[in-house]
């Protein structure tokens, strides 16, 4: 039987690009439901998917649009499944709204967006980093994300299991903003044996639970999930509700719902930050980038360093929540910040917010990489 | 013209036509009578009270009290889960 | 003997949450019977209820989930079919049934509705049609009828109607039947019989909405709107699909039945083994 032979994980040295390597992460994290609806340049993530799942057991499924992608993870989620999509700029836009009701009724998933140059249609095979904000703030409505910024195709491996993960462990939809460069590009992935991978599984009801309340959450702000078919009876609503999932639109639930679902985020958040630091420990110039720009800032802080400027990088490896506590203690007065990214100015300006002081804005729309020469420049001028 | 026979099935003779007991949850109702003019046995009329919300629910009307043939319409089309009937022969 | 007996409890409340009762449905609003009926199917159909699964989306008929004592989830506005497709594809063991209104269902999610009916996936698709938006008050939607009055048609209505049984029959629907709330024990009948199939069932449920479309369009209540299935409804399972269009008007037929009982393979995701 193909079943039989077909490997989960493909432990191993591989090169690879970076949309595969996002499909390998999955299914070595434990996914097991796939909808999605084509589109560059994420969609070697599907073809992948469409290809391995089934021979897992699992199921892959081209939906209509990415509207019913995202609902159809949802269900899947609450059958049991760990489940994702994978999309771009204007399907990500499209998710939206079922990404807010994902967060509402607190529903693990997984939504990969390969970022291209926007708005709109924009550059379908180019890259861009437009879409952190809307990370943010795309779904109407307060909410706290998770996102990872994945900086090359082993990250695309390795942080599609830290989203599943988190995704399980928060009970929450979890954002991964990759681009089109490391989504594309080929390098080595190195995948590890089964058994040195850290999974999560959800909470769930005790053993032998009946009638378990969905929204009944613990002490550390995350309720454990019954699943349909358990015999809980359980009602899921995008309605404002109450522990029992009933709708109980007033606004005291309101407002005790909303800062929990952030809160849950929030009081973990040392937990599921992850920074890189290359020489910042003694750096009067701190170059913050993420994703594919981060690459270029790695060699712009390397060659400041040859000319005699203690620069440093902080590449951020989860987007939000913000490392704004970090950000701060860094902030002493005297270091600079540059902030590069392949948009005109979004992340930069959550820097200034926390470090309360102007930055420089290496930016661009999008369509390239910016060449390590651009962030160079702005190193040697922020530390003039 | 000469009138038309009513149509009478076969086994009328022989086939015990059940009797049914009407229970009114009165709080629930929301007078929509639905179930007093669609009685296929017109067996129901609306109450002289009002429940606390105002409407008045459905009773069984004067000489009826054994006319319910307990044929379950009232129970399926109440849209407020207010009215069913149980076979009392 | 006397007359009726005074009870606090109904026979079938523990397949509703009745401790959400009374629901918020207006008086003469078809939706608790539909709601009704749907639940005693549930339940004559013997399929175990811990197995049966609700979706719904946005609307009055968004509301039926929630107050069906099964797992029970409440979507986003024309997103039910595609959320019952990830939970019937990542437990097949599940019968889910998609109640919801026509406009989730064919407006804002027409769209899913083409593609999962030509899929035929096995769901149990149930549609209350009510000719209008009526949550938000009784605006026109894609099955009003032509000329029809509603707060944003105040000069009449200039868009024909979707004609519901066709459009899913002509996707090939393995199940396809019409009933209003007052046929409610053909309704029972037609719903046990989608409840028993495998494949992609639709049900459309004429239901009267007195407030946001039987008013102003000279149907008047919900009782009124009864009658006037009682005189216009004409049972034929055997017409012409495509002429079965609904106009409404007092001098025009609505045709009824169960249309449409055929067999077709039940969709399996590419790859899928036997």
């Amino acid at each position: 039987m193909i079943a039989a032979a077909e490997r989960r994980v493909l432990a191993g040295r591989h090169f690879m690009n970076g949309d595969t390597a996002c499909a390998e992460g999955a299914l070595a994290a434990g996914c097991r439901f796939f909808a999605g609806y084509p589109i560059t340049p994420s969609t070697e993530i599907a073809e992948r998917l469409a290809e391995r799942l089934p021979r897992l057991g699992g199921c892959f499924v081209q939906m209509e649009d990415e509207l019913g992608s995202m609902a159809a993870i949802l269900g899947a989620s609450w059958a049991g499944a760990k489940a994702m999509t994978a999309t771009s700029g204007p399907g990500f836009t499209l998710m939206m709204e079922n990404f807010g009701l994902g967060l509402m009724t607190e529903t693990p998933c997984v939504i990969v967006n390969v970022q291209r140059g926007g708005p709109s249609t924009g550059l379908p095979t180019l890259v861009g980093q437009a879409d952190v904000m809307q990370a943010k703030w795309g779904s109407h409505g307060d909410y706290e994300p998770i996102a990872y910024a994945p900086a090359s195709p082993q990250e695309m491996f390795d942080l599609l299991i830290a989203a599943f993960n988190a995704a399980e462990r928060y009970r929450m939809p979890v954002l991964v903003m990759a681009d089109e460069v490391v989504g594309h590009m080929t390098e080595g992935v190195t995948i590890p044996p089964a058994e040195e991978l850290h999974l999560v599984g959800r909470k769930r009801p005790p053993a032998g639970a009946n009638g378990w309340l969905p929204y009944a959450a613990d002490g550390d702000l995350v309720p454990p999930m019954p699943l349909a078919g358990e015999g809980h009876h359980i009602h899921v609503t995008g309605l404002t509700h109450d522990e029992r999932g009933y709708p109980a639109t007033d606004a005291v639930v309101q407002d005790q719902l909303v800062r929990r679902i952030s809160q849950k985020v929030q009081v973990h958040a040392a937990e599921i930050i992850s920074l890189e630091e290359l020489l910042t420990h003694d750096a009067e110039t701190i170059v913050v980038s993420y994703g594919c720009t981060a690459r270029s800032a790695r060699q712009a802080v390397l060659a400041a360093r040859e000319r005699g400027v203690k620069a440093g990088l902080l590449r951020l490896i989860t987007l939000w929540p913000f490392p704004g506590e970090r950000m701060r203690e860094l902030a002493d007065g005297s270091r600079r910040f540059v902030v590069a990214e392949m948009n005109l100015g979004q992340m930069a300006r959550e820097v200034e917010r926390h470090t309360r002081a102007p930055a420089v804005w290496v930016t661009h729309a999008g369509g390239a990489m910016i060449p390590p020469t651009a962030i160079l420049r702005a190193i040697m001028e922020a530390a003039t | 013209m000469a009138a038309v026979p009513l149509r009478r099935p076969l086994d009328a003779e022989t086939v015990v036509v059940p009797v049914g007991q009407v229970f009114v949850i009165p709080e629930r109702c929301k007078g929509c009578r639905f179930c007093i003019e669609f009685c296929p046995e017109q067996v129901l009329v609306e109450s002289d009270r009002m429940n606390a919300k105002g409407y008045r629910y459905p009773v069984v009307a004067d000489g009826k009290e054994r006319a319910c043939v307990n044929c379950g319409f009232c129970r399926l089309i109440c849209p407020e889960f207010a009215i069913y009937t149980e076979e009392i022969r | 003997m006397s007359g009726e007996i005074y009870v606090q409890a109904h026979p079938v409340d523990h397949l509703v949450r009745a401790d959400r009762l009374p629901h918020i449905w207006c008086p003469g609003c078809g939706l608790g019977s539909a709601t009704a009926c749907f639940a005693s199917a549930m339940v004559d159909s013997g399929l175990p209820l811990d197995k049966q699964v609700v979706v719904s989306g946005i609307g009055c008929t968004g509301r039926v989930a929630g107050y069906l004592n099964v797992d029970s989830f409440h979507t986003t506005h024309g997103r039910a079919i595609p959320f019952a497709i990830g939970l019937k594809l990542a437990n097949p063991e599940l019968q889910v049934t998609v109640f919801s209104g026509d406009g989730d269902m064919f407006a804002i999610g027409g769209n899913h509705f083409l593609h999962a009916a030509r899929r035929n996936v096995d769901l149990n698709v149930v549609c209350i049609n009510n000719f209008n938006y009526g949550m938000t008050g009784g605006q026109f939607g894609p099955t009003t009828p032509l000329g029809a009055r509603t707060t944003t048609t105040p000069h009449g209505n200039a868009e024909p109607p979707f004609n519901l049984v066709h459009v899913a029959s002509s996707l090939g629907a393995v199940f396809v039947a019409r009933w209003t709330v007052l046929h409610i024990r053909q309704l029972h009948r037609s719903m046990l019989r989608a409840l028993d199939k495998r494949g992609f069932r639709f049900i459309e449920v004429l239901a009267p909405c007195p407030v946001g479309f039987g008013k102003s369009n000279d149907i008047g209540e919900g009782l009124d709107e009864m009658w006037f299935y009682r005189r216009q409804c004409v049972i034929d399972p055997e017409t012409d699909l495509a002429q079965a269009t609904i106009e409404m008007k007092h001098d025009s037929r609505i045709v009824l039945g169960d249309f449409v009982d055929i067999e077709r393979p039940v969709f399996r995701p590419s790859g899928w083994e036997e």
